[in-house]
């Protein structure tokens, strides 16, 4: 599902690059697996999980996702593959002008599924998340728990073949936390590859799983 | 603020158009009608003209007539009335252009054939009336018509001028749109959308907008192409009609031009913006 071989990343480029944020990264994460990926703030999580939703390309080293060299494909290639691929962000980066049941149902019209399979399948997730009775609010008029749901629908609507999680309880009481790693468990074990990045070692511990550890930039523990 | 400036740009294109068709009728009026034509004055017209066995009263003026109108040189020739040569010295006289008793020449409007040779004819009519003069309109139409075609390009060109304008402001406006809304982009980039799709849904919301800018422009521009075109109508080929038959003025190019504005204004909206927001796209990976 996902492969990393030498992988290295810089922003910006030419005279305008930076320094490397990420080097040498490798590790392999089969299709239905899980891993938690653990670190410090500033050791390289966030951009490591961009890498893995397409919205960076890797400045060197391979990345395959869903067997697609994302170095090499073509631009025109990715929109297809990132159809695939849900993600769950810390801030939920939901569209303020849009409802509650059209921040859920936008990848699937971005996927072009007729609006009859649209209205059952994004009902369905408001229920799973408990949130059918407030569909129509727009995120401003939701709690940041309700948000959360709400992204967490979104990111599993389409029933994606890998969920990216940056930080998803981040802005979560326990509570909320534990009922959404329940989710996530849940749907990694339908099939669905998880990948969970968090600097917070108490839930992992409380969910145990195997773990990528990022410092500096570079991996230092795979298992 | 798109629609209003969109609606500047199309009634000064309106303009410029109305301008432009203006010109190239003016132009074709004057070659058409008057390259052809020449002025012939023929001095003390009413005097006799030596004496012919077949035409013993001949004047002067009838004298030059009878060659005007036997000249295959000549598809016309009318004597102007004194009615008319009046109202030709009104503005140097006034009011007593018709009854001032001067010794006015005779004034004849003669079209000539398409292969007429003026030199010729001009030599036989001082033949027959001596201080006869022709004189061709030949040279100012031609400076006329070079004016004339120097105005309708002027115009064109203002018209393009005008069309680069409007698509670098909807090019600054949909800027301005993605700036403003680039974190929702790169949510539904993130989420799988297309270029196309995302440059569709720009495109089509700046379309609606320009659309709306080219009509309220036309609009605004009809009553001022109405009197503009009242204006211009004494020197135009067909001049316009009052009354019940002033529908017939809508048959005008520009009356026919000017519903297309709206649609233009979409156009140049729509791949203004499609450009625009596929290149800004392009620094998404």
């Amino acid at each position: 599902m996902i492969r990393l071989e030498n992988v290295g990343l810089r922003y910006g480029a030419g005279t305008k690059a930076g320094p490397e944020i990420l080097r040498d990264i490798s590790f392999y994460v089969a299709p239905g697996g899980f891993r938690w990926l653990q670190g410090p703030s500033g050791a390289g999580k966030s951009s490591l999980m961009r890498l893995l939703q397409l919205a960076l390309r890797p400045g060197r080293g391979r990345l395959m996702v869903m067997g697609t060299d994302i170095g090499a494909a073509e631009r025109r290639a990715l929109p297809e593959l990132r159809q695939r691929i849900g993600m769950v962000f810390q801030d939920f980066r939901l569209l303020g002008h849009l409802s509650a049941f059209d921040n859920v149902a936008l990848p699937l019209r971005i996927a072009r599924r007729p609006e009859g399979q649209i209205r059952a399948d994004v009902g369905e997730m408001l229920r799973w998340v408990g949130l059918t009775d407030k569909a129509d609010r727009r995120p401003a008029q939701l709690s940041g728990g309700e948000q959360q749901r709400v992204a967490i629908a979104r990111a599993v609507v389409g029933r994606p073949s890998l969920l990216l999680a940056d930080e998803p309880t981040g802005n979560l009481d326990d509570g909320q936390a534990v009922r959404l790693m329940r989710l996530l468990g849940e749907l990694n074990r339908l099939g669905t590859t998880v990948v969970v990045a968090t600097h917070n070692d108490a839930l992992v511990a409380r969910h145990p799983g195997p773990s990528l550890r990022l410092e500096a930039g570079m991996l230092v523990g795979d298992g | 603020m798109l629609p209003l400036l969109v609606a500047a740009m199309s009634f000064l294109a309106a303009l410029a158009m109305a301008g432009a068709l203006a010109a190239a009728s003016l132009a074709a009026h004057w070659q058409d009608g008057a390259a052809s034509t020449v002025t012939v004055q023929v001095p003390n017209p009413e005097q006799p003209t030596p004496r012919r066995a077949d035409a013993p009263d001949e004047t002067r003026l009838d004298a030059v007539l009878r060659v005007l109108r036997t000249s295959q040189d000549v598809s016309t020739a009318r004597p102007l009335s004194a009615r008319e040569l009046g109202e030709l010295l009104r503005p140097w006289l006034g009011a007593a252009a018709e009854t001032a008793s001067l010794p006015l020449p005779a004034v004849i409007e003669v079209h000539l054939a398409p292969t007429a040779d003026e030199a010729a004819l001009g030599k036989a009519l001082a033949e027959v009336a001596a201080g006869t003069t022709a004189e061709s309109h030949g040279v100012w139409v031609g400076r006329l018509s070079v004016l004339a075609l120097s105005l309708q390009a002027c115009s064109w060109l203002a018209l393009l001028v005008v069309a680069v304008v409007a698509a670098c402001v909807v090019m600054v406006a949909t800027r301005a749109g993605l700036a403003s809304r680039r974190d929702a982009i790169e949510i539904v980039h993130g989420l799988g959308a297309t270029d196309g799709m995302i440059a569709g849904r720009f495109a089509k919301r700046i379309t609606r907008l320009t659309a709306l800018g080219g009509f309220l422009g036309a609009a605004s521009a009809v009553p001022v192409l109405f009197v503009l075109t009242d204006l211009a109508a004494p020197f135009m080929t067909r001049p316009p009609q009052h009354g019940p038959s002033e529908a017939a003025w809508l048959a005008q190019p520009i009356w026919m031009l000017l519903p297309l504005l709206p649609v233009v204004a979409g156009a140049i909206g729509f791949l203004t913006a499609q450009a625009t927001v596929r290149r800004w796209l392009q620094a998404l990976p």
